[in-house]
Parts: C-alpha cells; structure tokens; sequence
C-alpha cells in the first residue's frame, strides 16, 4: 500500500542543523483548480493533531474555476502554527508555496524579508507569466533576492520519479499539490501520518489515485530531504494544551454542532430554514447531514422562505433557525419584525460579508451591525450578540438559543467568513458541560391568555398547537396587552411598544459584566467586537510586552450591552474601536455613553492585521506624549 | 417526534367528532364587509371541521395579508396570522416539524399570486401536506381598489383608470404546471359545492389548492356574475366530475369534446351523443391543464371541480422518513459524538 515504505523515522541523509521557532506563517496559493484549500486542511490537521497551535484563513475567489494562471483566480490558505498560543492567522509570510506566477506576483507584497518561497516551475511558463503580467520570470532576475527561493517543476519531478509505475500523467498534475505539501511537511520536520491516513481512508476504493497521492506527498519529502533545500529545518515545540478532547474547528461547522447541542440540553427538536448563500451555506450543508440526529431542515425557495419557515416551526415548539448572509438579511428582515412581534423563539445567524449589494461574497466585513441592531421597521428590539473566533461560534449559538428559549425572541447571531471558514483547535465540552436551557412551557391553563407575562422577565408563554383547550390566533398585527387580541388602541399601543422594549433591555440583568484584559484603568482601551479579537490580542501581547498601557475589552453582547460598560469605559482616557467597517459600533457606544471614541475602520475584506492594530495604538499614545 | 411535543400535546381520543360547527366559532366579530363572499367559505369550514375527525387543539389555520388574511381570527383553533404573501412558507415549517397537525392556508389573490407567487410555485412541488384555500376576488381590497395578478385585461381600477394592461394569471393553470397534486376551483354562490372541495381536499394527502372565487362587491362587485349567477351558472360552467363525461345547460344538452389538443362546446342531438363527450380523469396532468384552459376561450364554459387529484407522497412525510432511515442505516446519533466528531485528538 505504501510506496516508499518510510512514513514515519526518517533520517537526514545531510548533515541538518534545526532552528527552534516559536511561530510560522505558511501561505498555500495557487490556481483554484490547485486543491489549496485542500491541502492546507490537510496541514493544520496534522499540525494540530500533534499539539501545535494554529489559526487558519482560507482565502479565495468567489469564481469556482477561474480561469487558470490568472491573478483575481488566486486561491489561497494561510496558517500561523506555534507552540504559543496562536490567535491570528499572522501578518506576513514566512513561508510561501505558489503553484503559479500569478500566486507569487499577488502573494509577494506580504513575504516576509528572508522567508522562503516554494515554487513550481511548471507554473511560470510563458503562458502563466504572461497571465501574471511577468515579462520575464521572477525566479530568473533579481526581483526575489530578499527571499529563500526553492523552485521545481513539480509535475516533471513527479512525472521522472513516478513513471515506471504506470501512473497516467494526469494524475500527476493532479497530485502535483501533495507534492508541494510533502516539501512543506520536511521543513518543519512534521509527522504526514495524519494526512497518509485521511488519503487512505479516502481513496479506499481508488487504489490508483491514493497510490499517486501518497507516493507523490512522500516525492516532495524525498526531494526536499535529498536536496538539501534549505541549510535548516524549522523544529515547532509543543503548546500546553489542558488536558481534554480536541478536534480542529471552523465557525460555521461550530454553529451547526452548537445548533445541535443547544437543541438537546433544552430537549427540543431542531428545525432549520435557510437558503444557500456564501459565505454561510456550509451551516446549511452540515445541518442537512445531521439527519441520523433527528433534525429537521428545509432548503427554502428564498431568504424569506428560509425565515418564515422557521418562524412555523418555532410556532410549532421546535428549536428553529434560520442562517443566512448580509444580502440574505435584508431580505428576511420583515419576518424578523413577526417574530418580534408574535414574541416567538427563533435564531438567526448572519455571517456577515464585504456589501452593499452582492459586494464581496467570500470576503469578510462587519458591516451589518447597523442592521442587526435597527434593520427592521417600528420599533422591533431583539438580542445581537457576536462570536469572536471559529469555537466561540459554538459558545456563542448556545447562548443565542439560550436568550431567545428564555425571552421568547428572536435572537440575531452575528459571526462572519472569516471566523466562519477560519479554523482553530478547539477543546471539546462533554455534554454535561453544557448549560440546560430554560423554556416557558409551563402555563397557567386556567388563566391562560396568549400574551400574559411573567412579571419580572416580561416574558409570555409559548403554548404550540396540541396544546389542549388553549387555542388562540396571534400573528403581526398589534396585539392586547394580555388577551392578544388584535387592537389598533392608542394607549394599547405604546403599552405593548414599551413592554417589548423592556423585554430586551431587562436581559441585562441576565448577561455577564463587560471585563476587560489587561488594567482596569488607564491610557488606553480597545474596544472590539466579533472576529477582530485575535488580531487585538495579538496586538495587546505585543504592546504589553513593549510597556504600553493598554487595555483590551471585547463585546459581545450587542444588544443588550453589559450593565457595566458606560463604567468601563469611563476608566480610561483614550478609546481605540477597530472594527471591519466605517464606524458602525462607534456610533451606538458614543450615542449611548456620550464618550468619544476614535474609530479604526478597515473595509478590504481582509482581516485586521494585529501589526496595524499595534501601530495604532502607539500613533495615539506616542502622538499624545509628543504633544504634551 | 419529540417527547418534549408529546408531553405536552396529548391525543385526543374523540378524534373531535363530538364538536359541532358551533365550536368552531369563536367569541369575536366577523370584520368582513356583509355579503362578502369570504363568508362563503368561512361557513363551509367551520362546518366541515366536526367532520375531519382532528381534535380543534390540532388544527392549525395559518393566513397571510389582505380580507382573507382575517380568516384565522375566525377560527375556534390554533391560528397564525403572518405577513403578506408568506402563509404558505409559515404554514410548510409547521406541517414539517409538526406531521401530527391538520394545516390550512387561507390566502387571496394578491398574497399568494403576487407578493407569495414564489411561495406558491415552491409550495406546489414541494407537496407539503397543507390545504390551501385561496380567496380569488380579482382585486386589491384591504388597500381598496387595486388591480392584482387575476384582475382582467381591461379592468379599470384605483391604479388602472384606463384598464390593466397586463395579462392576468390563471391559477389553476399554475397550480397544476407547478407541481400540485390536488387543484380545485369554486365559486361563492354555490357553498354546498364548496363544502365538497374543502373536504375532498382535506382528504386528500398532500399539498392540496383549491381556487375560491370570492365576490368583492365594494371594489370588485359582480366580477364573475357572468358565469356564476344562477340563471346564467348552468349554461356558463362545466362542473368536472371524475369519469363522468363533461355535460353542461341547464337542460343539460351540452357538453364539451377534445378535438386534437382544442376542447369544443357541441349540442347533444344528432350529430353528438353523450358518449362522444370528455370523460373527465382527476389522475390526467394534461388534460388538467387542458381544461383550465377553458377559461379563455369566450365560447366554452368556465370549469368547476376537482381538475387533478395525484397520489403523491407528502415531503413532511419524506422527511420523516429519512430521518428514521438515518438513524436506521446510520445508527441513532449521540450528542457526544457529534461534538467529538471523525478526527479529534487527546491531550492528557
């Protein structure tokens, strides 16, 4: 089965010294078509199943197949592995593999000053650099003299090394990534088991693919090894995991997971109504294969379907949701406001993406606060919170059931693609671990009137059809204080609109108080929200080390906010709020506390690098000493 | 199911057979305008209800906007009053999570034809078991006086003084291109027929459409008059009846024929007897289809009846289903599994 037979104990034929590292950025880029994605899933697996930690990026075109060789149809997976704790997914390259000229040419800009370079030969022929706008290659003038260049024509090594095995060329063109991967795997001297085992699992019934898979993957340790690429192997230590369980996660695999386990501790079926849509369709595509688990989807004829269908359910006692995207959104938001108004629990995940319109569909922003927050006509207050990284998503789902079971409402989960296709390991909870969640099932049946509340969470019961003796209507039209009848009363009115205004304030009382990271008071606080939040820690870690006076306070709670916070930020004297839009969160916290905050807003459909977060934070406090 | 639903639903052993069409009346006022011919509908209902043998605690009657987005209110059951043009949508996540239920759609023209035309078609193939009633006055009445999807070539409204100039839908043709397995058509002066579709669409498994047509007579009065009134009805309307040939007049001494792919309205006499006549079959797509065309051709009567009646199995049961066929080939899954999934690692 094994073609060279040496899987695990290899030794350096060279005499090789190893450089201990602490982290590494790697970058896989490549034509759509190159299995990128791939084989970085591939690789942080390993990575992670052997206790290192990362973060990873996918990163590509919204084009399934865009043309080959081209520069908008780059597709690329970065990782930053470390055996310290690894928040983002790093600021510069060490380590590049392009398949192609046009993977180098828009790769280049973020390599590191001396970091190395993989490249396949194959892929800067004429054509290729023509594509790549190259008049003349790269690799042959002086354009790369900052950096370790490797480069090989990956389908021809293969082609000489594997031909008398019979393998069709195709294959090889094919497998030409694994190529690629098994370099990779030599310079950090890491373990291909895992990825040996994922091949044979996979190709079980495809002999000859996993034959050309495998021996191609161990190709590119042999070259690298017998070669002697590079004059030293990079030597990754271990990070101190707790003791546990673990598995690699992306945030929208974690919703999915989390929608499930929210369903089983509050002893509710499950039913999700969604449509596809980048980057969210992956929560969809999981759920619709957790059928063994007794959920229920429906794959809706549109957004509106999606939400509406949800809302039936949620009328029928299920454990309803509905996900979706920015554009998706807007299209759901006049169900949003029924489910408000009939006061029905319901979960909507939004993993928000560039806008306005179709905007950038596989790139992330998070620019949909604004309608999160007010997107919807009348007055129609619901919970916003946010998850900030892949397994916070897990966490985060969990309390979104949590609220809207509790409060009978429609809860708005904000994640976005970068926390939603980004992947971490994730230190798995046992079932017991979990909160039980709290339903309002229990009704007075003698007293019983659809829209009697309890008297200090405000909250109705949610009485489903089946429900002897208990028949009523509701629906969106203004509803009787109590009996739920439908009255257009002036007095009425303004009840009701106050009653579900003090409904979601008073969840305040239920969430947790702001903390902050760092200390308590002081020259500066950074505010943030969602998935900045490795990129500021990183950014704190830095600045602390250095003897700034930084503090890090990190929401996520939208709606409501924490009791607390006006005080928090009170604290400091200078309030820095990174978010990946024109200042959406800035406006509410300076509207509701009256402090001014000075904005850092970036809208490239690119994460936040921790660097330009720490240069930031040092133009304000360093700018401040010049001044005074 | 869940047993958490079960606890708290248990079954009705009467099945709702005592109840009479009074307990399906609620304390509340009709707020339809009176002759309204929503009532004929709302009658037949409430009428029916004893006899489909559901306790009132399981039925579910979920309605969108406009005059017979009211409908729920009227309703001694369980009722969900939506938004405009999304019953069938609210009405499908119902049904799915909830096979146990008996639910009804009652939505109008504008709602399901317009602003939930997508609904419609989606709910037409999908065959979710829901009996749909659709309330057709060819009009905008609860923003008073517009003209809709079903308004006629022509017809002057609010927002067509010099006519519609649009083609208007046929939703029985719709219905039946889209997919549904059971389409209908009634009309408000003849209740005792109305009664007969509501129950044979109530019987019938699956996504069932029945087309009411619904006099307004403040923004739309005697719109289908022409074919509907009783001394023009007989003359004017071909009532379809599974293998029965299509006879029509009041001396019943007309019927219609197929010749090619065109229908013919002949006299019964010499040249045509009754065994040359169409012999109506509720199981035949296209002939369905044919004869909704009916509508448009001036010189042949309007049909009435059950067009199409297919034995097809529901998705809220197909989901069942492969649920049970899941967990059957799979293995029930465990919360612990799924958090653990394929490739986790241990660290100790």
């Amino acid at each position: 089965m094994i073609f060279f037979g040496r899987w695990t104990q290899i030794t350096s034929i060279m005499e090789l010294t190893k450089t201990k590292i602490s982290e590494l950025t790697v970058r896989f880029a490549g034509d759509s078509g190159d299995g990128m994605q791939l084989v970085g899933k591939k690789f942080s697996d390993a990575l992670a199943s052997t206790g290192i930690d990362l973060i990873t990026f996918p990163d590509f075109p919204s084009e399934i197949r865009a043309p080959e060789g081209t520069l908008y149809g780059v597709s690329a997976y970065q990782l930053r592995l470390g055996s310290k704790d690894i928040s983002t997914h790093g600021d510069e390259i060490d380590l590049l593999v392009a398949m192609n000229a046009s993977s180098l040419k828009v790769n280049l800009p973020n390599l590191k000053k001396g970091g190395i370079i993989i490249a396949n030969l194959d892929g800067f022929d004429k054509r290729n650099l023509k594509l790549a706008e190259y008049e003349q290659s790269p690799i042959d003038t002086d354009e790369l003299a900052d950096f370790k260049v490797i480069a090989l024509d990956m389908v021809g090594e293969a082609r000489a090394k594997l031909k008398e095995h019979g393998f069709p060329p195709k294959t090889l063109k094919k497998s030409k990534n694994f190529l690629a991967l098994g370099i990779v795997y030599w310079l950090i001297d890491l373990n291909m088991s895992s990825t040996v085992n994922w091949l044979e699992k996979k190709f079980r019934k495809n002999e000859e693919a996993l034959k050309a898979n495998t021996s191609v993957l161990q190709l590119g340790w042999e070259y690298a090894e017998q070669q002697n690429i590079v004059e030293t192997q990079f030597e990754v230590g271990n990070k101190h995991f707790e003791p546990g369980n673990y598995r690699n996660i992306a945030g929208n695999q974690a919703v999915a997971i989390g929608l499930v386990a929210a369903s089983r501790k509050a002893e509710l079926p499950l039913f999700l109504g969604s449509y596809p849509i980048t980057p969210a369709t992956e929560i969809l595509q999981y759920i619709s294969s957790y059928k063994k688990y007794g959920v229920k989807h429906l794959q809706a004829e549109d957004e509106i379907a999606g939400i509406t269908s949800a809302i039936g359910a949620s009328y029928g006692g299920y454990l309803s949701v509905t996900t979706t995207s920015g554009p998706g959104l807007s299209l759901k938001t006049e169900a949003l406001g029924l489910a408000v108004m009939t006061e029905l629990p319901l979960i909507v995940v939004d993993v928000m993406r560039a806008g306005p319109s179709t905007g950038m569909p596989t790139k992330p922003e998070q620019s949909d606060l604004n309608q999160a927050l007010f997107g919807r006509h009348g007055e129609a207050p619901m919970p916003v919170i946010a998850a900030s990284s892949p397994s916070d998503c897990f966490d985060m789902t969990i309390e979104a059931a949590r609220l809207a079971l509790k409060y009978m409402t429609p809860v708005l989960l904000l994640t976005d693609g970068y926390i939603g296709q980004s992947t971490e390991p994730w230190k798995i909870p046992s079932p017991a671990e979990l909160p039980s969640l709290v339903k309002n099932l229990e009704v007075d049946k003698e007293n019983f009137q659809p829209y009697m509340r309890d008297p200090e969470t405000l909250v109705r019961p949610w009485v489903f059809p089946g429900m002897k003796g208990l028949e009523h209507r509701i629906g969106g039209l203004e509803k009787q204080d109590g009996s739920g009848k439908v009255s257009y009363d002036a007095a009425n009115h303004q009840k009701m609109t106050d009653i579900r205004q003090r409904k979601i304030q008073g969840i305040q009382n239920d969430i947790p108080d702001a903390t902050v990271t760092g200390p308590e008071s002081g020259e500066l606080l950074i505010v943030g929200w969602g998935s900045t939040k490795g990129a500021i820690t990183t950014a704190m870690d830095r600045l602390t080390e250095e003897g700034y006076d930084v503090a890090h306070l990190h929401l996520k709670h939208m709606n409501p906010f924490p009791k607390n916070l006006g005080n928090v930020l009170a604290n400091y004297r200078n309030i820095l709020l990174p978010e990946m839009n024109t200042g959406q969160l800035k406006m509410v916290l300076q509207a509701q506390y009256l402090r001014d905050i000075i904005g850092f807003n970036k809208v490239q459909g690119q994460p936040f690098k921790a660097s330009e977060i720490e240069n930031k934070v040092k133009e304000i406090l360093v700018g401040e000493e010049v001044m005074s | 199911m869940s047993t958490i639903i079960d606890q708290f639903t248990q079954m009705d052993t009467n099945g709702g057979s005592q109840l009479t069409a009074k307990d399906f009346k609620p304390d509340n006022d009709v707020r339809w305008c009176l002759g309204c011919g929503a009532y004929s509908v709302l009658y037949p209902v409430q009428k029916f209800m004893p006899d489909l043998g559901v306790p009132k605690e399981k039925i579910a009657f979920v309605s969108g906007i406009g005059c017979s987005g009211r409908f729920p209110y009227y309703m001694e059951t369980y009722g969900f009053h939506g938004i405009h043009g999304r019953p069938i949508a609210i009405a499908s996540g119902l049904k799915v999570s909830r096979p146990d239920l008996s639910v009804w759609v009652v939505t109008g023209d504008g709602d399901n034809m317009s602003i939930g035309g997508n609904h419609f078609i989606h709910g037409c193939r999908r065959n979710v078991d829901l009996n749909v009633l659709m309330f057709n006055n060819e009009i905008y009445s609860l923003t008073k006086g517009q003209y809709s999807p079903t308004s006629k070539q022509g017809q002057v409204t609010k927002t067509s003084p010099l006519g519609v100039l649009e083609t208007p839908f046929n939703p029985v043709h719709m219905a039946i291109a889209s997919g549904a397995p059971f389409v209908a058509r009634g009309y408000d002066k003849d209740r005792f027929h109305i009664q007969y579709l509501i129950e044979r669409a109530a019987r019938h498994k699956g996504f069932s459409f029945v087309e009411l047509l619904t006099n307004c007579l403040i923004f739309n009065d005697e719109a289908f008059d022409d074919f509907t009134k009783k001394d023009v009805r007989d003359d004017n309307t071909v009532n379809l009846e599974h293998g029965k040939p299509l006879v029509f007049g009041k001396e019943h001494d007309k019927g219609i024929i197929l010749d090619g792919f065109k229908l013919k309205a002949v006299t019964l006499g010499d040249e045509y007897s009754i065994n040359d006549l169409l012999v109506h079959d509720e199981t035949d797509s296209t002939l369905a289809y044919i004869l909704a065309g009916m509508d448009d051709d001036p010189e042949l009567p309007h049909p009435v009846g059950v067009f199409l009646a297919l034995d097809k199995k529901p998705y809220d049961e197909r989901v069942t289903d492969q649920i049970a066929y899941a967990k059957e080939v799979q293995g029930e899954g465990t919360l612990e599994e799924l958090l653990l999934g394929d490739d986790h690692w241990e660290v100790n």
